[in-house]
């Protein structure tokens, strides 16, 4: 387990109200990288189904990307206990919107806004939600995808990625990304994305979902795995020319 | 080698919650330890929260029980006020509320597991930090690190209620032999439409493992059990 403080002993949190006011905390089981583009067609997002405890892959069968409303999806990685309190806060803002009965629905624009405020002002008070949370959507014919950090950073853009993927996802995209992608070649392109994450990110696990979002609503996808491959001639025999070396 | 007596109570543990078809069967060693002492080596860390919802504990030995002892209260009430017997859904999520809401303070993991009409058997793993998973099988405690590789090759879906509760013994078993915080004896509680049974498996009824011997009453036993001249070089 990562500390993230320098820890001030303030005694003990039962007794002493402000023990524990040096917060910030360390995240227990996590969820590794989030990649998601926008298509022609709206946005597709992908996640493995992962939830690591320290270095223990330790959960095999989380879903870290969630349908919201009509019109978003909402993927996290980081914390998976603040991810869920995230979506107990969405159901609530969802259903007091449902509750006013005006035809009008909540969307991703909205969400994002929402989610941006939660995050931020959590950590004004040096108690953030340990989440880097995703959030693409469709509405009125226009597609969104943007993201919000566990420090309050938000932005928009036409594809993006949290943790490893930023900088093993994010070069692929920038190089082959294209605004008139059809869904097949959305889903090659994050395929190849996830596939060097399963390689290259120690937290990563063989087993995932892509999630659609279009105008006409949400699919989650069934969990499924992504082939590998482990034959150049350089793996056979590495250390044939130098015994010893790696 | 300082046994630090005030070391805080701890059950190293291993806790087990697994499905099969009809129910669920949780298991557990006994061992709850003080730093290096074994503060009680008979403890039953498997605790009733309802008539149908019963709970694994481990980690905090005084955190643990005062989180069950708070859900147990609540599930009461909730139970007068629903008019029928609360559900294991309900009853994992109270316990996520208190492990959630005091993330900072509370050093407990626990698996919640039980039967209602609704859903059937069903098992629920609450980890530090207060994640909730539904799981067909759980296990928790520092000994269930030797037991990921074993129900990774040996868990199957709809088990039949003995070779479920057979496989929660296995496994404890095979963790108190590997874990030093987990050990005593193994106890299971089975929980179906039928009802509540509790069993209880003392060391010289579970399995030899490698390097394990038979236990004997005394050398002499062996020496006089032997040729005449079994100590001769």
């Amino acid at each position: 387990l990562v500390q993230f403080t320098i820890p001030i002993d303030n005694g003990d949190a039962l007794k002493n109200a402000e023990a524990d006011s040096q917060r910030t905390l360390y995240p227990y089981v996590t969820g590794t990288s989030i990649v998601a583009i926008k298509y022609k067609d709206g946005v597709l997002m992908a996640s493995d189904m992962g939830g690591s405890y320290g270095s223990t892959l330790r959960y095999k069968n989380i879903e870290r990307v969630k349908a919201i409303g009509k019109h978003s999806l909402l993927g996290a990685s980081g914390e998976i206990s603040d991810f869920q309190e995230i979506l107990r806060y969405l159901d609530e803002l969802v259903l007091n919107d449902n509750m006013w009965d005006d035809g009008n629905s909540l969307g991703p624009k909205e969400v994002h806004n929402y989610l941006t405020r939660v995050m931020y002002n959590r950590r004004n008070k040096f108690n953030p939600l340990w989440n880097t949370l995703v959030l693409g959507g469709v509405k009125n014919g226009e597609s969104y995808l943007g993201m919000v950090s566990m420090i309050g950073v938000s932005f928009e853009d036409n594809h993006v990625a949290t943790g490893f993927g930023n900088h093993l996802a994010r070069p692929i995209l920038r190089d082959e990304w294209r605004a008139d992608l059809s869904f097949e070649d959305g889903v090659k392109l994050l395929e190849k994305c996830m596939r060097v994450l399963l390689y290259r990110d120690r937290s990563a696990i063989n087993k995932l979902q892509i999630a659609k979002i279009t105008e006409e609503g949400v699919t989650v996808s069934q969990p499924y795995s992504l082939k590998t491959f482990w034959e150049f001639q350089a793996f056979h025999n590495p250390t044939a020319g130098a015994q010893g070396s790696w | 080698m300082d046994l630090n007596l005030d070391a805080p109570h701890s059950m190293g543990t291993t806790i087990i919650g697994v499905t099969y078809n009809g129910g669920v069967v949780l298991g557990a060693d006994s061992r709850t330890s003080t730093g290096m002492y074994v503060a009680n080596r008979a403890s039953d860390k498997i605790t009733q929260l309802t008539d149908n919802v019963y709970v694994c504990r481990s980690g905090s030995a005084a955190d643990s029980q005062v989180v069950s002892d708070y859900v147990r209260y609540f599930l009461h009430q909730h139970t007068i006020q629903l008019g029928q017997p609360a559900t294991v859904k309900v009853s994992a999520n109270l316990i996520r509320m208190l492990a959630y809401n005091n993330k900072n303070m509370l050093q407990t993991g626990l698996i919640v597991g039980g039967w209602d009409k609704y859903e059937g058997g069903k098992i629920y793993g609450i980890p530090l930090g207060g994640t909730v998973v539904e799981q067909p099988f759980a296990i928790g405690g520092s000994g269930s690190s030797y037991l990921y590789g074993f129900f990774d090759q040996a868990w199957k879906e709809n088990m039949t209620k003995e070779e479920a509760e057979q496989l929660v013994v296995k496994a404890v078993s095979l963790a108190i032999a590997r874990d030093g915080a987990s050990g005593g004896v193994v106890r299971t509680v089975i929980i179906n439409s039928e009802g509540v049974t509790r069993n209880f498996y003392p060391g010289d009824k579970l399995q030899l493992w490698h390097e394990e011997l038979e236990p004997q009453n005394s050398l002499l036993d062996i020496l006089n059990a032997a040729s005449p001249e079994p100590m001769a070089m």
